[in-house]
């Protein structure tokens, strides 16, 4: 077992980073202008229940998102939905409860309590039904995922590092997301693609096993219409990609909204604190010079 | 130092009741407030207080995380998500715990090279340092075991890697691994005495903590111009001069430290840490937090893996070494026009490495990680020993008090700065 470890190891130390440059390396994933983008960007409300839409009638087929509770979709800093609507949609999800009286498990309602119901009894019923293919659970993806830097060293160390850190950029997982579900296209001629896979220009190695969500194209999902008749958002692929992706956001940082108001009273706090120190420095510090 | 004159006068009767049975009262007096600092310290020496607050911090807010996380491979990732989601501003605290670790490298990163530039390793502080590697030996023991506790595709992989540098020990290496692991892999068992660990390293910290403290009050602060305290006119009372400051310099390093914790919680983490360890799953990139990059890139800078882990353990332990292998007669490099340069280089060396150790091992990549290494040992065993001896240092000021207040000290004599400023 030692040995088998030690081998994986060395094969993903070295190997694995070295295949992913032989593959044409590190991908640039462009940056979108989320509504929650840096350090005052908070959720758009009606993007997060398009996108929920998007999830429950597209995403929701293949993937499970165990940790969200249905409450959260009615609680505050999310889509924010009626608590009654919300009720009632987890009313039409069976969870397994139990066991009872009789030591029997049961099927019932699933509550505002509960978490999202995945599509598979196991591991192991995804992959037979997926070709051997495993669709993660989507809970915290948006923060799994993540962006790499392609800059020249001087670039990425002295202009994207410190940018990033002023502006506060936390979105990429969001920006990843938009970049897979948006990098869909033919493979360029040449392409070896294996059995079952679909290119995608933005994933890494370029073969992804999950096949084009938005095959359907734009009008896939139909959007609540306004009340000028017309959909509230445009129904276009990229749309539909964008709020998904916001959504996931949500899902994987719920606390967005809390955490950066917190943090601007925080900042606020301390720094009408650290005024008030230094002048107490300096009246104390004014006998020493 | 610790030799000043005592002035604690215990005011109220059970105060002097006390004061005769356990003076607790009259040392804490007299290490810190009337203890004299060197009256020309720069922020440089507030990194002192703002490690303590680190460490009080990580402790108070990695007991209450304890409360709510499950140290079990099927658990620990699900109880880390309970925490963001469920407990109560449980994520304000973790995020303060995962963010605090950082800060608390940054911080020491700060110390250290303080202690490099001025001198402060050299006699009658040796043992001051030492306590101070030791520290730091500690600290990163800490914080690795405390990387894998989330249970993430990084905390599994980066536990998987690290204590396999143990099987590089000839003959009883993979013996010493299964002792690890505490079976064939890494597992939950590993998990529990890793979790175990993490919780008593801190209580060791502050424990060596306290004697780097000690050994500092015996031998005294060092000062930016590295000369002795001669007189009563080189100090000042720690309180209030060297506590007002340092807590002005605390209030800034909070803001700091706010920023990333409610605005980057993750951007010095690392994404794949949210995807649930599977030991059947290799991430395409290991790459330990930001503050080990260097080791980790002096660590495959060598093709040979015995050779490499021992340069990585020798790159940490060679700075216990340094009060030996510096040869020159003044500390501080203010005074040091020829090894000024090296000390820069050394610096930039350390922030190389930093930044190849997050490349992947290949390459031009390699070949600069080699480079820097040679000098990041060169800069020890070389530079130290024979900048030392060569070098002229550039003219001193007599004093302390005569590099704060110029010659003939100012307006007037230097007068011994009163304890209270507003009793003058």
């Amino acid at each position: 077992m030692l040995k088998i470890v030690r081998a994986v190891i060395l094969a993903g130390a070295i190997a694995a980073p070295a295949a992913a440059h032989a593959a044409g390396g590190d991908i640039e994933i462009p940056r979108q202008n989320w509504s929650f983008n840096g350090i005052t960007g908070m959720y758009d409300e009606a993007q997060l229940q398009r996108g929920f839409q998007v999830f429950k009638e597209v995403c929701a087929a293949c993937h499970g998102m165990k940790r969200i509770a249905f409450r959260t979709l009615y609680e505050r800093g999310g889509p924010e939905f009626p608590e009654e609507a919300v009720k009632a949609l987890a009313a039409t999800y069976q969870v397994t409860d139990g066991p009872n009286d009789d030591g029997k498990m049961f099927q019932r309602p699933a509550k505002a309590s509960d978490r999202w119901p995945s599509p598979y009894a196991n591991e192991k019923e995804a992959r037979s039904i997926h070709n051997g293919a495993y669709p993660p659970d989507l809970s915290v993806i948006a923060k799994a995922r993540g962006v790499a830097n392609v800059s020249p060293w001087w670039k990425h160390v002295f202009w994207d590092m410190p940018r990033d850190v002023v502006t506060g950029y936390q979105a990429g997982g969001a920006d990843y997301l938009y970049a897979i579900l948006t990098g869909y296209t033919d493979p360029p001629a040449g392409f070896q693609l294996s059995d079952g896979m679909n290119y995608n220009k933005y994933f890494a190695g370029h073969q992804i096993a999950m096949a084009n969500p938005f095959a359907g194209g734009d009008g896939q999902v139909t959007y609540t219409k306004g009340p000028d008749g017309k959909p509230t958002a445009p129904e276009t692929v990229e749309q539909y990609a964008k709020d998904v992706s916001a959504f996931l956001m949500w899902a994987a940082d719920p606390v967005l909204e809390q955490r950066k108001q917190m943090g601007w009273t925080v900042l606020l706090y301390l720094l009408v604190t650290s005024v008030l120190l230094y002048i107490a420095k300096k009246r104390i510090w004014a006998a020493a010079h | 130092m610790s030799g000043h004159e005592d002035t604690y006068k215990p005011q109220s009767g059970i105060a002097k009741w006390m004061d005769s049975r356990l003076p607790i009262a009259r040392m804490m007096h007299g290490q810190f407030v009337d203890f004299p600092t060197p009256r020309n310290l720069n922020y440089l020496w507030t990194f002192g207080g703002i490690l303590t607050f680190c460490l009080a911090t990580q402790i108070v807010t990695g007991i209450v995380l304890a409360m709510h996380y499950v140290p079990s491979a099927t658990e620990a990732f699900d109880s880390v998500e309970r925490i963001r989601r469920d407990v109560n501003y449980g994520w304000l605290i973790r995020s303060i715990h995962a963010v605090g670790a950082s800060m608390f490298f940054f911080a020491v990163y700060v110390h250290i090279f303080r202690g490099l530039y001025y001198g402060s390793y050299k006699a009658p502080r040796e043992v001051l340092w030492i306590l101070g590697v030791f520290i730091y030996l500690a600290m990163m023991a800490t914080a690795f075991l405390g990387y894998t506790l989330p249970w993430g595709q990084m905390s599994f992989w980066g536990a998987t890697v690290i204590t396999n540098f143990f099987s590089a020990i000839p003959i009883v290496g993979e013996t010493v691994v299964v002792w690890l692991w505490g079976g064939y892999s890494v597992t939950t068992v590993t998990l529990n005495r890793f979790f175990s660990l993490h919780y008593l390293l801190p209580f060791v910290i502050a424990g060596l903590v306290a004697l780097h403290i000690w050994a500092l009050h015996v031998a005294g602060q060092n000062n930016p111009t590295g000369l002795d305290v001669k007189t009563k006119s080189d100090t000042v009372p720690m309180t209030p001069y060297a506590v007002m400051k340092d807590v002005f310099a605390l209030a800034i390093f909070a803001m700091l430290f706010a920023w990333f914790v409610f605005f980057l919680p993750d951007y010095l983490g690392h994404a794949d840490n949210y995807v649930e360890a599977n030991p059947l799953v290799t991430p395409p990139h290991i790459v330990p937090e930001w503050y080990f990059l260097p080791f980790y890139a002096i660590l495959r800078a060598v093709p040979d893996k015995l050779g490499g882990v021992i340069l990585m353990f020798a790159a940490v332990a060679i700075l216990a070494f340094a009060p030996w292998l510096d040869t020159s007669r003044v500390r501080s490099t203010k005074y040091r026009p020829i090894y000024r340069w090296f000390f820069w280089l050394f610096l930039i060396s350390c922030l190389a490495l930093g930044y190849l150790g997050s490349k992947p091992a290949e390459g031009v990549y390699v070949m600069w990680a080699r480079i820097f290494t040679f000098y990041y040992f060169a800069h020890f065993l070389l530079v130290m020993p024979i900048v030392g001896i060569i070098e002229t240092p550039s003219s001193m000021p007599r004093s302390i008090s005569e590099a704060v207040l110029g010659k003939g000290g100012g307006k007037g004599a230097p007068a011994a700065v009163p304890a209270s400023p507003e009793k003058r």
